[in-house]
């Protein structure tokens, strides 16, 4: 039995003796482990972030925006308007996985995508580098969807109260295809006119939507409101907020979940997205004070419904600013829009009476144009160093740093924005409106939203 | 019988309450109003408009009595609801034709 053995172990130590001879690894062979693992690691960081941002981004419409809007509203529209917001988030989302993320995304032209993309054909797993190289093409989509899905619910602002629930969204269906996904295309997709990264002829900064976002969707909210009309007893009757409380809730999940709309705008978890992150947050900070103290002075008291405002009003001007500039512009770009928005709603909306419900024009409109426009002012390659010249070397970016021309170009993409929505709003409007009609009838507008047009109450507190 | 109706202002329930059950008067019913007799309002300031709030909010209690204590219940009433400024509210009489107690049937005073 020993022999046997002995025999046994020799040809085993025979069998094995290549496996052994691989088992003390090279020195190259560890390096090249290592790097496999520190860019594994790289891709999980991002992709986390990525995911964690796309999360925060949804949560900002629901319950974010449902909440920040259906607080301000009286009480008979209350569901209504939050579910303007809610719906969008299923609507929007099956339009950008049929054709939206392909027409904003895929390549095509200058103003719009191509086809490559319909039904997310080829958006997997694998990084696409031109949108997020580090991250899976599918997280790029889906964080892209957050933002596709509250763009038009910040519309629903403008004409709040008055709106038939079908022309609302049949509305969306027109206005995210003939407006949005061509503005996101323009400033984000590859070939844009107005993408100063990806190969545009009019290089604009727009780091997480100032122009995509806001100015669209701000500016479509007056044309909204103007061709809409006023609520039936606007502005002689009280049309107070029926419960501020949702709205100071809703308000700080924005604030809150818009690091996710800034700093994930980044599409990494790195150094930018910090930057992002602590710009977004100054600006806001400066913003609500700004507000505040200017309806202090004014009015002699600062209530909350003005320091949330001043917060959203922050947080839409440094959207486009938020990776180019320094904590301390981000302060200054802040204070400028929460005291601009807080003439806007005031003293400008009163001076020519429309009823923009909700602010969406003041804030939205108003607060994107300044941010896009100081965002040439104030972008430096200190804070992002994208943008290279032939050798290699970071180009100057806006007016900080040396380039005076670049708050030309942002005013090219601010008129552009304005333009498209304008235009792309109005003749939806006048289609939805001679096909189906967009205001609630004078009875359903009195009884309430709620009840005309879905059959409910959002408060039984006697039950 | 008598009912008394007092139409007071908010913060001043518990005082009125206490007054009453010292005195032995247990039923009451309270309602959460708003309105005005000649105060005057408030301004409210939303988005930049200046709006006048009319409808103050006011606590209004009801208790039936015999028509023995009337003026007792109302003295008492008064004392503990006024502060001496605009706005105290006022304190209304109503006859009573029946009470019915639904437990057991009990009328007029007995039901009280």
């Amino acid at each position: 039995m020993n022999l046997v053995f002995r025999v046994l172990f020799l040809f085993a130590l025979a069998c094995g003796s290549p496996l052994l001879a691989q088992t003390a690894p090279t020195v190259n062979q560890r390096l090249d482990t290592l790097d496999a693992a520190t860019k594994s690691a790289q891709l999980s960081g991002d992709n986390a972030w990525m995911l964690t941002s796309a999360a925060l981004v949804l949560m900002m419409t629901g319950p974010g925006l449902a909440l920040f809007y259906g607080g301000l509203v009286r009480r008979k529209n209350v569901l209504s308007t939050m579910m303007h917001s809610f719906v969008l988030m299923a609507v929007v989302t099956v339009l950008w996985a049929i054709y939206g993320y392909s027409l904003a995304f895929g390549s095509g032209n200058t103003f719009i995508g191509g086809f490559q993309y319909v039904f997310l054909n080829g958006v997997g797993s694998a990084p696409n580098p031109d949108y997020g190289a580090t991250v899976p093409h599918e997280t790029y989509m889906i964080y892209q969807l957050m933002f596709a899905i509250i763009t038009p619910a910040l519309i629903s602002g403008a004409f709040a109260e008055r709106i038939k629930f079908s022309a609302m969204l049949v509305f969306t269906i027109l206005w995210s295809t003939i407006v949005y996904f061509p503005m996101a295309h323009m400033v984000w997709g590859k070939g844009g006119l107005l993408n100063a990264f990806l190969g545009g002829k009019i290089p604009c900064f727009d780091f997480a939507g100032g122009t995509v976002v806001h100015i669209t969707s701000g500016v479509s909210a007056l044309v909204c409101a103007l061709y809409l009309g006023r609520r039936i007893g606007f502005p002689r009757e009280s049309m107070k907020p029926h419960n501020l409380v949702l709205s100071v809730v809703g308000a700080c999940l924005l604030w809150v979940g818009w690091f996710g709309f800034n700093a994930g705008s980044a599409v990494a978890a790195s150094g930018l997205a910090t930057s992002a992150f602590v710009a977004t947050h100054f600006a806001t900070a400066a913003a609500a004070l700004g507000w505040m103290f200017a309806e202090w002075f004014k009015h002699g008291k600062p209530s909350m419904l003005g320091g949330i405002s001043g917060a959203v009003a922050g947080l839409v001007a440094i959207t486009p600013a938020s990776g180019f500039v320094k904590p301390f512009p981000a302060l200054l770009i802040g204070f400028l829009a929460g005291a601009l928005c807080f003439l806007m709603v005031t003293a400008v909306k009163n001076r020519f009476g429309y009823d923009d419900t909700l602010d969406a024009f003041g804030v939205h409109g108003a607060g994107g144009t300044l941010g896009a426009l100081l965002t040439g002012v104030f972008a430096t390659n200190a804070i992002n160093d994208g943008l290279k010249d032939a050798a290699g070397k970071p180009l100057p970016l806006g007016l900080v740093d040396g380039n005076a021309r670049q708050v030309l170009n942002q005013g090219i993409g601010v008129a552009i924005a304005w333009g498209l929505a304008l235009v792309g709003t109005f003749v939806i409007l006048k289609i939805v409106d001679v096909t189906i009609g967009v205001r609630a009838s004078a009875e359903q507008e009195v009884e309430g939203l709620d009840l005309a047009m879905h059959g409910e109450e959002g408060y039984n507190l006697e039950a | 019988m008598k009912k008394v109706e007092a139409i007071i202002q908010p913060h001043k329930l518990d005082d009125v309450k206490e007054a009453l059950k010292n005195i032995g008067v247990d039923g009451i019913t309270i309602t959460e109003v708003r309105g005005h007799g000649r105060q005057k309002g408030h301004r409210e300031v939303y988005r930049g408009m200046e709006y006048e709030v009319d409808f103050l909010p006011k606590m209004k209690i009801e208790t039936i009595i015999p028509d023995g204590r009337l003026d007792e219940v109302s003295q008492v009433i008064c004392s503990a609801a006024r502060t001496g400024k605009i706005g105290d509210g006022k304190i209304f009489i109503y006859e009573v034709l029946e009470a019915i107690r639904i437990r057991n049937g009990d009328t007029g005073e007995a039901a009280l």
